[in-house]
């Protein structure tokens, strides 16, 4: 803690936390208030008088009710919650079994295919949208959830290899060993005695995956056309603007909504998050 | 126990016995546990990356498999004004926000180092920004910079720092500022909790012992702090550096590149290009045209985490 007076305390910590706090979370804040507030007091100039526009006096679940009943709102949060699933699972499998060859197993060419796993690790989506974009259409995967669920693992099973990588080098080799001189194949040893001590890294590897297939953007937004199949980011990007005429209210509505299930992911499993998050960068 | 439940799995599902000494050898165990990694990002990454170089050589539109160019699209965008807007931008946007995203981000981690109350929550909310789907956030920010409708145009006016409207949005120079503003945003959390990991390894007793010996925080910082810490802030900034330099969200959401395509960057770019004029070969070329900063960063990160390795 900071030594010495009770002011350096405040000017060296409380003072820029807030300021930090205030800056990272008052977006939040102004999405919540503005998904409440009725489109009379929205829709007022910045500078009219006698406004205040940190609080409302008559919240309404308008904008609401008009992103469920006026729009398709509900089917992008199933679609999403379903492509986002299927694409972790997928990840999941291939990445633990990319990671546990690559971790403990004795193969040729095993340096270079890590390295190689790490580099697609770093392609960025953007790089790669336009071909693909070619790619799903002559599949005729275009306008599926399946385009979407093929492709996220692109950049989801690297970074699941990678963390997963790091979880089994901590599992003791002995542990193996003793499962292995009792009868069990490699198969066995690896599914009933390594992958179950590896489970909080599976969880960090799975929370961490679900929330960046849930927020994916670019890929949604080419592959996907018709608003039924679109998925929460896209559609409310999509749907919720007709021409230059912003929907502030559904608009606002639809990110508090869209960004829940992510929250609540989150929430539930920060410890793990966080531990995806750095285990991800420090590999 | 544990055995005799694996032996009666074994017995009841007994696989026929060729696969199991195949699965026996380690490098065919290897072989197949790869596969649908290889299999997968073969077809998505390898691929695609073929075909982009391909497209980019063709003239070929959407439904219109066309011909084969030469580098006539790469002739075409290094003389698009547009094009060399966005190269700067994008040079501009990576390098002013990692700036910003390291010295706020690491500032927040030493703030987050220290024991306080409501220390596990308040590094749970300081996340939001980055797990919260960019887009949706972003949309946030843009309501935030409405030029009609801006609180902050409300705030700046109540403390009385400006008198008339900013139009945050509508000026090719504050639009910029605001994509860069709401980049720092999203980024700052990324590198805070990234760096606060790294700073829980460094052992508190190397900084009490050089204040015993009398030395100032900056020089504990300088001098024990930062040098511990290199490995991971490396490893961050590389990062960030490519997602930053192929970002796309921000800028669609917030300006579409525009006002008068003055914000683009690459990605935007080729987006507007290829998916909104249709010109695949040309969009392709464009997006081609970040790979060799890309795969710059790349092989120094992978020099970088050889050399640590190393040592």
């Amino acid at each position: 803690m900071i030594e010495g007076a009770i002011w350096r305390k405040w000017v060296f910590f409380y003072v820029p936390m807030a300021l930090f706090l205030l800056f990272l979370l008052f977006p939040f804040y102004w999405m919540v208030i503005t998904s409440v507030r009725p489109d009379g007091e929205l829709y007022r100039p910045w500078n009219s008088i006698n406004y205040n526009p940190f609080w409302t006096w008559k919240p309404t679940w308008d904008h609401v009710r008009y992103l469920f009943e006026e729009t398709l709102f509900a089917s992008w949060l199933w679609n999403t919650t379903f492509i986002a699933l299927a694409s972790t699972a997928i990840s999941l499998v291939c990445g633990v079994f990319a990671g546990y060859a690559l971790s403990r197993l004795n193969f040729p060419f095993a340096g270079s295919l890590g390295t190689g796993i790490f580099i697609t690790y770093l392609v960025p989506q953007t790089l790669l949208f336009i071909p693909l974009a070619e790619m799903i259409r002559n599949y005729r995967l275009g306008d599926t959830p399946w385009a979407l669920i093929l492709t996220y693992p692109t950049f989801l099973i690297p970074f699941c290899t990678w963390l997963m990588m790091g979880y089994f080098k901590a599992v003791p080799k002995e542990l193996e060993e003793c499962a292995r001189i009792d009868g069990a194949s490699r198969w066995q040893a690896m599914l009933y005695i390594v992958i179950p001590v590896a489970i909080p890294g599976i969880l960090s590897a799975g929370i961490f995956a679900f929330t960046l297939s849930w927020n994916e953007f670019i890929y949604a937004l080419v592959f996907l056309s018709s608003p039924e199949q679109k998925t929460v980011p896209v559609g409310v990007t999509s749907e919720l603007i007709r021409g230059d005429v912003f929907y502030w209210g559904p608009l606002m509505a639809g990110a508090l909504l869209g960004s829940i299930p992510v929250a609540i992911a989150y929430s539930f499993f920060v410890e793990h998050y966080v531990a995806g998050l750095t285990g991800s960068v420090k590999g | 126990m544990a055995i005799s439940a694996v032996s009666a799995t074994t017995l009841r599902e007994a696989p026929p016995p060729r696969r199991q000494r195949l699965l026996e050898d380690e490098r065919w165990l290897a072989f197949v546990l790869l596969v649908p990694t290889i299999v997968l990002l073969g077809m998505f990454i390898a691929y695609p990356f073929i075909r982009g170089i391909l497209l980019s050589v063709t003239n070929s539109r959407v439904g219109i498999p066309g011909d084969f160019v030469g580098l006539a699209n790469f002739y075409k965008i290094f003389n698009d004004g547009i094009f060399r807007t966005s190269v700067y931008n994008t040079f501009v946007y990576t390098g002013v926000t990692t700036v910003f995203k390291l010295a706020l981000g690491l500032w927040l981690a030493m703030l987050l180092n220290r024991n306080f109350r409501g220390k596990a929550f308040t590094r749970a909310f300081i996340l939001l920004p980055f797990i919260i789907p960019t887009v949706l956030s972003t949309f946030a920010w843009k309501w935030m910079f409405d030029p009609t409708f801006s609180v902050l145009n409300w705030l700046l006016y109540h403390f009385g720092l400006i008198t008339g409207r900013i139009n945050w949005l509508g000026d090719p120079d504050l639009a910029m500022i605001s994509i860069i503003i709401v980049n720092i945003w999203r980024g700052v959390p990324f590198f805070a909790i990234s760096l606060l990991a790294g700073l829980q390894t460094i052992s508190p007793e190397l900084n009490e012992a050089a204040a015993i010996d009398g030395a100032k925080p900056w020089q504990r910082f300088w001098h024990i702090t930062w040098p511990l810490l290199l490995p991971v802030t490396m490893v961050v900034v590389l990062f960030s550096v490519i997602q930053t330099f192929a970002d796309f969200q921000i800028v669609y959401v917030m300006t579409g590149g525009g006002p008068a395509n003055a914000t683009h960057l690459f990605a935007t770019y080729a987006y507007q290009i290829a998916i909104g004029t249709g010109l695949l070969s040309e969009g392709a070329a464009i997006a081609l045209a970040m790979f060799p900063v890309l795969f710059l960063v790349v092989i120094i990160q992978l020099l970088y985490i050889r050399r640590v390795e190393v040592r």
